[in-house]
């Protein structure tokens, strides 16, 4: 029955109780992953010495959850509006990644830009860039890989999807980089500090980027027509055709705008973590898949949250066991939300397709 | 196999041709599902396609639409051939429809989905005249306008289909089995609502299994078997054909 409520309303299913529940969950998160910092035998920490590493390793989760989190997104929209999980969004990722490498390497950039104002244009520029370009890669992927194999067994698109993953790496492999390329990290490692916080720039730019975007998806998919066409393609092509809908162009876009987002993730991934390889991609997708299934497969505001779920759960898991148990956590999480609740948290009722 | 020509003689039969289908063959897959239908609906006109179970009738209103392409033949609406044209387009030049079993977006709100009824419309000065009047028509869509589409009872979704064709301003409204599922009471107000629809000024192609029902409000009828038209005229002589009167009206 609760799948059933939860299904009347896909994209806005926050009930008031959600930042509550959401705030509670954080504080156990940051005791937990003290705890964790306490236990850690090679560093024999006081509790007050514990402090600003636990802090530190809350924040880090706070912003791998949102690099998740954006790429979760287009998972989630993609099999939202045409039921395929598209396992070339990962590649997507880390194209784009390698897109704003590119860009801040040709402008000359290495380090640390201290100029704001020149940081901010070019920060603006890097995220532009990637997400327009990786938003017409998808486009083009969905024209040429999967448009013609809209109404084929659903075997045949998921195959093809992985084609494309292995093609866009293999790009990238041989016409840039098979091993680590270092990129540009154009934001200073400043730290700022409010009371007893301190969070790092790169950090608290990634949240408030992330989010923003989310944000503004949010408002895109529930507030206006084109979010009207996209939400009743994915409940009914045929009817929303009726309405006039034009669903190759709504398909589209869909595309578009998830494949952005994970050109936006790209940008933040070598900002933060200062590199990229051309198999980035491929853990990536598979950690934001695991987050978009957590969250309920097919709604945003859980892919979102699923991506936060990631986060933690991966933060947590090194703290605790050194770092050599983090993917088999998260992808036992796969496993047991798999097995036990494959609506996901925020689940809708899945089609008999599914 | 020519179609046959159907001259349903009927008094206003010089008022202008909104839809005419001629020799119309279109498959499902590999089953002819259409073998060549010839007929046409006037303004003003409520004419009713009848017939069993698998007869080809929502098939016909979904090659007019073009959900399904026609393979051979031609459909013209106002003279104009759009045979071809793509499904999206049929709202622009004026055909609505409220499809077989509702099709409502159920995860979206009753406005919401009156708002995809209205999707590519610009003249935004007669929409607010249009909710209202689909809000006189269905005063129950008005009192659950923000709840979501799947919550509401099947005769409040079949309400809502009608409205959300409705809200689409068409010129030709192709309603598929507005009785089904409903009680006798609703189907009485459902077709009551045909009635004030179609005297507003809309024409419409009804899709019934309910022969009795559609009869009664239709002026002609065509009636449809194994993919072709094996009867047609007006309303009340099919209610006093012997064999329609067997086969579809229980005796």
């Amino acid at each position: 029955m609760t799948s059933a409520t939860a299904a009347r309303r896909p994209f806005a299913a926050i009930p008031w109780r959600a930042p509550l529940v959401a705030a509670f969950a954080l504080v156990i998160a940051y005791f937990v992953i003290l705890v964790g910092v306490l236990a850690d035998p090679s560093q024999h920490l006081t509790f007050v010495g514990a402090i600003p590493q636990a802090q530190a390793q809350f924040i880090n989760a706070v912003t791998i959850g949102a690099i998740y989190a954006l790429i979760a997104l287009g998972y989630t929209m993609v099999y939202g509006i045409i039921e395929l999980i598209n396992f070339a969004h990962g590649e997507i990722f880390m194209c784009g990644s390698f897109v704003s490498w590119w860009l801040l390497t040709t402008l000359g950039f290495s380090g640390a830009i201290s100029d704001p104002l020149l940081l901010i244009g070019v920060l603006i520029l890097a995220f532009a860039v990637s997400m327009l370009v990786m938003g017409i890669v998808g486009v083009v992927i969905e024209r040429l890989a999967y448009r013609r194999l809209r109404n084929a067994p659903r075997l045949a698109p998921l195959i093809t999807a992985i084609g494309v993953s292995f093609i866009l790496q293999n790009i990238v492999f041989v016409a840039i980089s098979n091993s680590i390329v270092t990129t540009p990290q154009i934001i200073p490692n400043t730290v700022l500090t409010f009371g007893p916080v301190t969070v790092g720039l790169i950090n608290l730019f990634t949240i408030v980027l992330a989010v923003g975007l989310m944000v503004a998806l949010h408002l895109f998919i529930s507030r206006t027509r084109l979010g009207r066409a996209m939400r009743s393609t994915a409940i009914d092509r045929e009817a929303a055709q009726l309405m006039g809908v034009d669903i190759n162009t709504t398909i589209a876009l869909t595309f578009f705008i998830g494949s952005a987002l994970a050109g936006a993730a790209g940008v933040v991934q070598g900002l933060y973590f200062g590199i990229t390889v051309f198999n980035i991609g491929f853990q990536a997708g598979l950690k934001a898949f695991t987050a978009a299934v957590l969250g309920g497969i097919g709604n945003t505001t859980g892919a979102a949250l699923g991506g936060f779920v990631i986060g933690f759960l991966e933060v947590i898991s090194s703290v605790w066991g050194q770092g050599r148990w983090s993917e088999a956590v998260v992808f036992g999480m796969l496993v047991l939300v798999l097995v036990f609740r494959p609506t996901g948290i925020l689940g809708q009722q899945l089609g008999d397709r599914a | 196999m020519t179609a046959p020509t159907f001259d349903a003689a009927r008094p206003t039969s010089d008022s202008a041709v909104v839809l005419r289908m001629t020799d119309v063959h279109s498959y499902y897959g590999n089953i002819h599902a259409l073998q060549g239908i010839s007929f046409e609906v006037r303004a003003g006109e409520i004419v009713t396609l009848l017939g069993a179970n698998g007869a080809g009738k929502t098939t016909t209103l979904k090659t007019i639409h073009g959900l399904i392409h026609a393979r051979k033949g031609r459909i013209e609406f106002e003279g104009r051939d759009i045979t071809s044209m793509p499904a999206h387009e049929h709202v622009g030049v004026g055909i609505g429809q409220s499809p077989e079993g509702r099709r409502i977006f159920s995860r979206m709100t009753v406005l919401e989905n009156l708002q995809m009824g209205a999707y590519t419309r610009r003249d935004t000065s007669t929409l607010h005249e249009d909710y209202r009047r689909v809000f006189e028509l269905f005063p129950r869509l008005e009192e659950r306008r923000d709840q979501s589409g799947g919550t509401l009872s099947g005769g409040e979704q079949q309400m809502l289909a009608i409205g959300r064709a409705l809200m689409t301003r068409p010129k030709l409204l192709l309603l598929d089995e507005p009785s089904m599922g409903l009680s006798p009471i609703l189907v009485e107000q459902i077709f009551a609502i045909i009635q004030d629809i179609n005297r507003q000024g809309t024409t419409i192609l009804l899709v019934e299994q309910n022969a009795l029902m559609a009869l009664g409000v239709a002026d002609r009828g065509y009636v449809l078997q194994t993919g072709r038209i094996v009867r047609s005229g007006e309303a009340s002589a099919l209610l006093q054909d012997e064999e329609v009167r067997k086969a579809y009206l229980g005796g």
